[in-house]
């Protein structure tokens, strides 16, 4: 492992570690665009320059490995003055269209400017002029002109989708960012080119114009999409509520994970996040009797629910939990029905048509928490229970999120169990036509509204934090079976989703020696 | 000052061209006795030569032949560069076009040299009859069993852009990429073409390697300074008498060769200015010609000998017309990779454009000269820092005529 000094203090690092990585690990922080960690060395933007002893002329950290007894300083006088003036060549045609731009506030232009630039500008002739506003694909709006051709777009189409759809058009300062003829920025993960581009030339045509970035707070979580659990950050606009039209989450972003997604997060996880601020939304529980709808309190509801469970025999009460539900409502129901002796409880519903997978990150399953479910012991025959409620085996179906009509199972089938039974139970965050069937609809909070953990397909348990409150009277499901379980005389429910996490990692082998503390940002690996 | 034609030899004859011409007149010699060599004696016949690369860098031959890494078992690859683009040169044409199988004697000897089994020859587009006449050679040298036992030659035509005679950013083209020039390090001779390591040398420079083996280093030296053996082909263009190509020693002086040479100076006949190696050299003025050519000596000069590519200027021309014109080039041919190069080449044509227009300001000149400055030596390739070499030489050498066009 070489050696080597970054302003002074010596370090070690892995061989092969760049100058820009290598200064990182002592907190130094060596500006640059071009250069990404997930893609491969361009050297084009030329920011990144250091002066490294024994070399006559600065040097680009980015293309540069650590070696032994090297001894590199990045803020000498004349690594300065080399900024400043690599900053003047970015921004020389650069619009400087701030104020409108999508960017400003976390664009690397302006952040770079002043930190490293804060020259005089000269620049008096007429500017290049590029093509604004072209859609490259559904997802991507390219401004040209904003663009510091810095080519990361075009590398992650080639390296990482291996789409190849963009590339760098004509020569000197008329260059610019295009698709080839007959392509559009259409593949699985192209909205990830505007999260790695540094300035306002890409941007996400579902975010544009929404809110103002400065307005956002934003919470650690991870994507409910599918069973890989991308790591992301949930940006959501609480500050300017008349911006977005109403909408809180403004937008998910990729969260660097080593083990899970790198940078990366594909698209439909990222637009997947509609569903929580949308009309289908549930804020209040419902009973519904003999087609008479009416609005209820959660003490009737828990009641209701207590009383049904009470009333119908264990063996006739047939569970359909959820794979979106977080290992602690699944451990709370798992708690709830071993208090009440029920066996018939299942959580795979076979999907309408089955998913899509690649060999990147997209995975078959779209839910994040089917590993866990399984390790809780809730696996079952869902097309069984089905048809023990036709035959009036099962008297009480309490069904957690699925829409059965939109699933795999005969549509008839689903019509004459939900028909037989003579009560159903229905909780989810959005309302369905399974809901809408229900006896008894409770309102659970939406995955950016709580916090719990999913346990990913390969056994990697990650946490996802609240972002937003709890539209009108939603509740997380723990709490919600938490309530259950107390009215059932099932004990005091703890209290928060980590005490919940606590037990079950006290009650569950995979999950001995688990806390939200080990868990952490990463993620943790259950025991095998 | 009068040197034997070695590479010019032949161009008298109609028929130079033909493997018949070429073997009439010595031809094909020097490849048996390479063949009897081992190739690192090959080598150290072209380190002892003093050959250096006529394509531009003037870098020893021999010593950049040595860089092919020693353990390397898989392809080694030998380019041609013949995509001669640097304005004011002309002389790899009348090569490919009169002394073909020179070339490809010379790639022979080279490709044993540094172990390579497969040539390219990346000739520029526009160079069409060039092209037709080596292809035709190589044709040749095919049927008359020179080529195809153990060396091929594959000639590719470039697309017109100033870029791809860089080393690397040909080896791009080549390999169906945009012609963008490649981060250094890796260097070419260690990962080059198609990964593999890589020799690119100048047609010029291989023209040579026939005669040096046949004649040996010690001659080859001899015809030169004590830096740079041999002779080379001057393009001398601009306000001359006798416009045209000449090849001389590389020891004969910028003055011997625009007057007794070219026959002196056209226009009103007083030398203004002489760019003395292509239009990336910086400019010298008409008292600055008592130099020598070769590397070094024009190196001293501060300038450069560069692709030997002479431009003359009497006292009629506008210096800032000539800045503008070479400007344009400039911020045409730059490939718009890296962001110093992209964006000052376009913005100094505009400065050095606004000012022949009578629109200059005061400040202009040290704009342009500052400009120039900051984006030297921040680049991939060798491209701005030859950009440079006019913005900053015609502005520091005629400062008086640009300021004469600036609105007080």
């Amino acid at each position: 492992m070489p050696k080597l000094t970054i302003n002074g203090t010596e370090i070690e690092v892995p061989a092969g570690t760049n100058l820009i990585e290598a200064a990182r690990t002592v907190g130094v922080e060596v500006p640059h665009y071009c250069y990404h960690p997930g893609l491969s060395i361009a050297g084009q933007c030329r920011l990144c320059m250091v002066d490294i002893e024994k070399t006559p002329r600065p040097t680009i950290a980015c293309n540069t490995q650590a070696a032994d007894g090297m001894a590199v300083w990045t803020e000498t006088d004349r690594i300065k003055e080399t900024r400043r003036s690599i900053m003047e060549f970015h921004l020389i045609n650069h619009p400087l269209d701030c104020p409108v731009c999508d960017q400003a506030g976390e664009c690397w232009l302006q952040i770079y400017y002043m930190k490293h630039g804060l020259y005089d500008p000269r620049m008096t002739d007429e500017k290049v002029h590029k093509p604004k506003a072209v859609p490259l694909g559904p997802h991507v709006m390219l401004d040209a002109e904003r663009c510091i051709l810095c080519s990361r777009c075009v590398r992650f189409c080639d390296e990482i989708t291996g789409t190849g759809e963009l590339g760098i058009f004509h020569r000197g300062d008329e260059s610019e960012i295009g698709l080839f003829p007959g392509t559009e920025l259409a593949n699985p993960y192209s909205a990830n080119v505007v999260d790695i581009c540094p300035v306002g030339a890409l941007t996400d045509r579902d975010f544009r114009f929404a809110v103002r970035v400065w307005y956002l707070d934003t919470a650690k979580s991870v994507c409910p999409g599918c069973a890989r659990g991308c790591n992301i950050e949930v940006h959501v606009n609480r500050r300017r509520p008349h911006h977005n039209d109403g909408r809180r989450v403004a937008r998910l972003k990729p969260r660097f994970n080593a083990d899970v997604n790198r940078w990366w997060i594909c698209d439909a996880g990222r637009y997947g996040f509609g569903s929580v601020d949308d009309t289908t939304r549930l804020v209040q529980p419902v009973r519904r009797d003999a087609g008479a709808v009416a609005d209820a309190s959660w003490d009737e509801a828990v009641a209701a629910v207590a009383a049904a469970l009470g009333r119908h025999a264990p063996d006739a009460i047939g569970v359909l939990a959820s794979p979106a539900m977080a290992n602690e409502d699944l451990f709370a129901l798992r708690r709830v029905l071993e208090l009440q002796g029920v066996r018939r409880v299942a959580f795979r519903v076979p999907p309408a048509t089955p998913g899509d997978q690649d060999d990147f990150l997209i995975r078959a399953d779209k839910h994040p928490n089917a590993r866990g479910a399984e390790l809780l012991g809730l696996g079952g025959d869902a097309g069984a229970i089905l048809a023990a409620a036709r035959a009036r085996q099962v008297t009480c179906l309490w069904i957690f999120g699925h829409d059965l009509f939109a699933s795999g199972l005969p549509g008839a089938d689903v019509r004459a169990a939900l028909a037989a039974v003579e009560t159903v139970i229905w909780v989810g965050p959005n309302g369905n036509a399974t809901s809408e069937r229900a006896h008894w609809v409770l309102p659970a909070a939406a995955w950016v509204e709580r916090e719990g953990t999913y346990t990913n397909f390969e056994g990697r348990v990650q946490r996802f934090r609240q972002a937003v409150e709890p539209l009108g009277q939603a509740l997380p499901e723990w709490e919600i079976l938490g309530r259950v379980l107390e009215a059932l005389g099932g004990g005091p429910r703890p209290p928060r989703a980590e005490r919940w996490f606590r037990e079950l990692a006290a009650a569950v082998p995979a999950f001995a020696g688990l806390s939200y503390q080990s868990v952490g940002d990463a993620g943790q690996m259950v025991a095998r | 000052m009068t040197t034997e034609a070695i590479l010019t030899r032949n161009f008298g004859r109609a028929d130079a061209h033909t493997l018949a011409a070429y073997l009439e007149t010595g031809g094909y010699t020097a490849w048996p006795k390479a063949q009897a060599m081992e190739p690192a004696a090959i080598t150290d016949e072209v380190k002892r030569s003093n050959l250096r690369g006529l394509g531009g860098a003037g870098f020893p031959t021999g010593t950049k032949w040595g860089f092919i890494p020693k353990t390397h078992t898989g392809p080694v690859y030998l380019v041609i560069n013949a995509d001669e683009g640097e304005p004011g040169t002309f002389k790899d044409r009348y090569l490919l076009e009169r002394d073909p199988h020179a070339l490809i004697e010379g790639m022979l000897i080279a490709a044993r040299a540094i172990r390579s089994a497969t040539a390219f020859v990346y000739i520029r587009g526009e160079y069409v009859e060039p092209w037709r006449r080596f292809v035709g050679a190589v044709r040749e040298a095919y049927d008359a069993g020179y080529l195809g036992r153990g060396f091929d030659i594959v000639v590719h035509r470039g697309a017109g852009a100033y870029i791809c005679g860089e080393e690397t950013g040909l080896i791009s083209s080549l390999e169906g990429k945009k012609g963008w020039p490649k981060v250094k390090p890796p260097f070419p001779a260690i990962k080059g073409a198609f990964g593999m390591p890589t020799i690119v040398n100048n047609v010029e420079t291989i023209c040579h390697v026939p005669h040096i083996l046949n004649r040996g280093a010690a001659w080859f030296a001899s015809l030169g300074t004590k830096t740079q053996g041999g002779t080379r082909i001057y393009s001398v263009s601009g306000r001359v008498k006798r416009p045209g190509i000449y090849e001389a020693s590389v020891a004969i002086t910028l003055r011997q060769l625009v007057y007794d040479l070219a026959g002196g100076v056209t226009g009103n006949g007083r030398l203004k200015a002489v760019v003395p190696g292509g239009s990336s050299a910086p400019i010298l003025r008409a008292d600055e010609i008592d130099v020598t050519l070769d590397v070094d000596g024009l190196r001293n000069a501060g300038t450069m000998a560069g692709s030997a590519g002479v431009i003359v200027m009497d006292e009629t021309v506008s210096i800032p017309e000539a800045l503008m014109v070479v400007a344009r080039f400039y911020a045409h041919e730059s490939c718009g990779q890296c962001t110093p190069c992209r964006e000052s080449t376009g913005w100094i044509y505009k400065m050095s454009h606004r000012i022949v227009d009578g629109h200059g300001t005061k400040d202009d000149l040290d704009k342009i000269l500052d400009v120039a400055r900051r984006g030297a030596g921040t680049t991939i390739c060798a491209f701005y820092d030859g950009a440079v070499g006019p913005y900053i030489s015609y502005i520091e050498k005629f400062r008086a005529e640009f300021e004469a066009l600036i609105p007080t």
